[in-house]
């Protein structure tokens, strides 16, 4: 909410001058401190000459991220005189009750970010429209994602959303406590067994290595990247039935639970308080997405790395999200301005080398091989990991067995009150009963 | 604070009828004159209050989901599936129903007393009343969000202050107050003493500024000890306002949400997901209006009731 404003404003000499410059060569002659170049592709995304329209555009990313994405619009609507692009966001939580809400008063956004995990529900729900069209004709192929990526973004076959970035869960790893562990600050675990002993080192030097958040959704999204990496998945192949409590999942689950009843984590991770202790020089490692870089630059003192997951498992394998570009049903909907949409979302996600400085991998493979990307060290390891990402199963309704089913059994579990097997197939039990009332709610 | 006393009114109420006579033509405009004060509340009231209470029975008896084209009307399901046990909405319903009626049962009792001792020590006559009346009233100012995560921190089992200082105090230093029984409802009841204290204790402040001094004083003639003075003389004054604040504490801690969701979220596991959080979790997120209206119901049936009992126990008794 605290960008809720129209980012409208009149021309900078800079500004002007690099729209100028765009007009001769048909080149976009980036502000700000990368000074790279793009192209600019043809197609459907590539201009909007009709009258003047106002796009709402609504999204989550009310915390660092959002500043950038922010400037981004401002340069869009400076370059773009008939489009102006009016942003708010609304914290995730909140964005995705209130999204259905105002589409059905007729309210709602002209374009909007989602979360993948979300796509399949909202587009079962009919609330976002399919975009195979809109992907068609701005030339958007999926060789220029990475498959998993471009796949997060379609449902039944249809495509629903334009990827924009990918966040994959990776190991950050606190230097300083490292060394006072009498650990090489250079040479981060890369598998389970040395993960394992640096832990066991560091606990002899009275240090709890890694902290270990029990709660929604951090635990649910360390689950999910740790899983993969042992065989295990969350339902069958085509999501018919919950498959929590298979041996590999309970493989997991007991190598975290042991974790901390090694003392190897504290007990009762309060949520946040994970960050707090690695950026205190508590503790050395902490898994979780690109989201955190920005969050750590702040602290000039702290002497930090992140790293490749390690291959805890049988093979490497990590839980990635994607914001993914989602256009709204509306009752009536106008050509126009559909037309300055697709024109946005393409004009952000060929300039999203800038939004990757907010924390995030881009999306396109095009953008991830410029020179302003590559120069981005610490988000380059989260596009290292892209070959062996997985997402969140593309089931409607999976928010609430991710809610209501898996996070209290890992709460628990981690918590060290119930045994990780009856933690599971409690956990396995209410995801059969939610899928059966979601397969009322979706398809009857 | 106002120190008007009965007497006064009566006083005032022939001058009252006086100028009334004169003006018995228009007597069509008196009716209607106290009615069109309540006209701007009345449409306030109606539209968000009245509408919406009847609208949600409608949804209650739907499969609602307000995005849907179509609502399918299946009766009395809803309800029906709040009383079905081996249904996980059963399950998870009752539970959040069970940890509601703890929150009730712990934080009422403490609510009802705590403000009462505090506003019969803010009633005496002591220098800095007024900057102690203000202090203890300063927490309900804030709004849940800030009391929240203000408490999270402090009550954080790793890095919070009150196990640091209780360490320092060579105490125990590694309780879980936001992530373990029992310690997770001593914190929710104990933030919300804190913070709401202030509000209850400003109603008993002026429900004992209403009390007649002469009823004290005929009292201390009678040779009324302290004890007994509160027992026969402030107590029964304070009738009506104990009905209100136990009425009001009743509803407030049996809607409590803020609290759960932002210092346990609702943990652990779903121990402290209170009613009020999980119907906003069927409703909102799950898109499952119908049977979250359905719920509201029968925690409205709860209320209701309890607010009938309550008022049938401590009604005046007249002679």
């Amino acid at each position: 909410m605290d960008f809720d404003q129209p980012v409208n404003r009149s021309y900078t000499r800079r500004e002007f001058l690099s729209v100028g410059a765009m007009a001769g060569a048909g080149l976009v002659i980036m502000s700000g401190c990368g000074g790279s170049t793009s192209p600019q592709t043809g197609g459907g995304g590539a201009g909007y000459s009709g009258p003047n329209v106002e796009l709402d555009f609504w999204n989550g990313l009310t915390g660092g991220d959002g500043p950038y994405m922010v400037k981004l619009i401002e340069r869009f609507n400076s370059q773009n005189e008939n489009i102006n692009v009016k942003m708010s966001a609304i914290e995730w939580d909140v964005f995705y009750q209130k999204l259905p809400s105002a589409i059905s008063v007729g309210r709602g956004p002209q374009v909007a970010l989602m979360q993948s995990f979300y796509v399949p529900t909202f587009a079962a729900r009919n609330i976002i429209m399919p975009l195979d069209d809109v992907a068609q004709s701005l030339g958007l192929k999926a060789s220029d994602f990475t498959p998993a990526v471009w796949e997060a973004g379609a449902y039944e076959g249809q495509r629903y959303g334009i990827p924009l970035d990918v966040w994959p869960y990776a190991l950050y790893y606190n230097k300083t406590v490292m060394e006072k562990g009498g650990l090489d600050p250079d040479k981060p675990p890369q598998t389970g067994d040395e993960f394992i002993s640096a832990l066991e080192q560091l606990k002899a030097e009275g240090i709890e290595g890694w902290w270990i958040e029990p709660t929604y959704p951090t635990v649910n999204w360390l689950f999910q990247s740790l899983i993969p990496q042992f065989g295990g998945s969350l339902f069958n192949e085509d999501l018919t039935e919950a498959t929590i409590n298979s041996e590999p999942n309970l493989e997991v689950l007991t190598w975290l639970t042991d974790i901390v009843g090694e003392g190897y984590s504290p007990k009762n991770v309060g949520t946040d308080t994970d960050d707090t202790a690695f950026h205190n020089d508590k503790s050395a490692f902490m898994w979780i997405g690109p989201w955190q870089i920005n969050f750590w630059k702040q602290y000039k003192d702290l002497e930090w790395g992140v790293t490749t997951v390690p291959k805890v498992g049988a093979e490497k394998g990590t839980w990635a999200g994607s914001h993914n570009f989602v256009i709204p049903q509306q009752r009536n909907q106008d050509p126009n301005e559909l037309q300055a949409s697709k024109v946005f979302i393409n004009w952000i996600g060929e300039n999203s080398a800038e939004w990757a400085e907010a924390g995030q991998v881009p999306a396109r493979e095009s953008v991830r091989e410029t020179q302003a990307f590559q120069s981005l060290k610490e988000q380059n390891v989260f596009a290292d990991e892209l070959p062996y990402v997985h997402f969140s199963p593309k089931l409607p309704g999976f928010d609430d067995i991710d809610r209501n089913a898996l996070a209290p059994a890992l709460n628990q579990a981690l918590l060290l009150t119930k045994e990780p097997e009856s933690a599971l197939d409690e956990a396995n039990e209410r995801a059969n009963e939610l899928l059966k009332e979601s397969r009322e709610t979706y398809e009857g | 604070m106002d120190t008007r006393n009965s007497g006064g009114l009566e006083a005032e109420a022939p001058q009252y009828e006086a100028p009334r006579a004169k003006r018995r033509g228009s007597v069509r405009a008196n009716v209607l004159t106290p009615y069109l004060f309540m006209v701007p509340y009345l449409i306030l009231f109606v539209v968000f209050v009245l509408i919406p209470a009847f609208f949600g029975i409608w949804m209650s008896l739907h499969q609602w989901d307000y995005f849907a084209p179509v609502k399918e009307w299946v009766g009395l399901d809803n309800f029906a599936e709040l009383f079905t046990p081996g249904t996980i909405t059963y399950e998870l319903f009752w539970k959040s129903m069970g940890a509601t009626g703890k929150f009730t049962l712990y934080s009422v009792p403490l609510l009802v007393v705590i403000p009462l001792i505090v506003a019969l020590i803010l009633n005496q006559k002591f220098r800095g009343q007024s900057f102690f009346r203000a202090m203890y009233f300063a927490p309900y100012v804030l709004g849940v969000a800030v009391i929240g995560i203000l408490w999270r921190f402090l009550l954080d089992r790793n890095v919070g202050y009150v196990n640091y200082y209780l360490g320092q105090l060579g105490l125990p230093d590694s309780i879980a107050w936001t992530s373990a029984l029992p310690w997770v409802w001593i914190s929710l009841v104990g933030v919300t003493v804190w913070w709401t204290l202030g509000f209850n204790a400003v109603i008993y402040l002026a429900g004992l500024q209403d009390i007649d001094p002469a009823l004290y004083d005929a009292a201390k003639v009678d040779g009324a000890n302290r004890w007994q003075r509160f027992w026969h003389v402030t107590l029964p004054g304070l009738r009506p306002v104990l009905l209100f604040v136990i009425t009001i504490t009743i509803l407030a801690s049996a809607n409590m949400f803020g609290q759960s969701y932002l210092l346990t979220e609702g943990g652990p596991g779903e121990a402290t997901q209170t009613a009020v959080m999980y119907i906003a979790e069927e409703g909102l997120r799950n898109y499952r209006m119908g049977s979250a209206a359905a719920m509201s119901y029968v925690l409205a049936f709860f209320l209701v009731v309890i607010s009938i009992l309550n008022f049938v126990f401590l009604r005046r008794k007249e002679p």
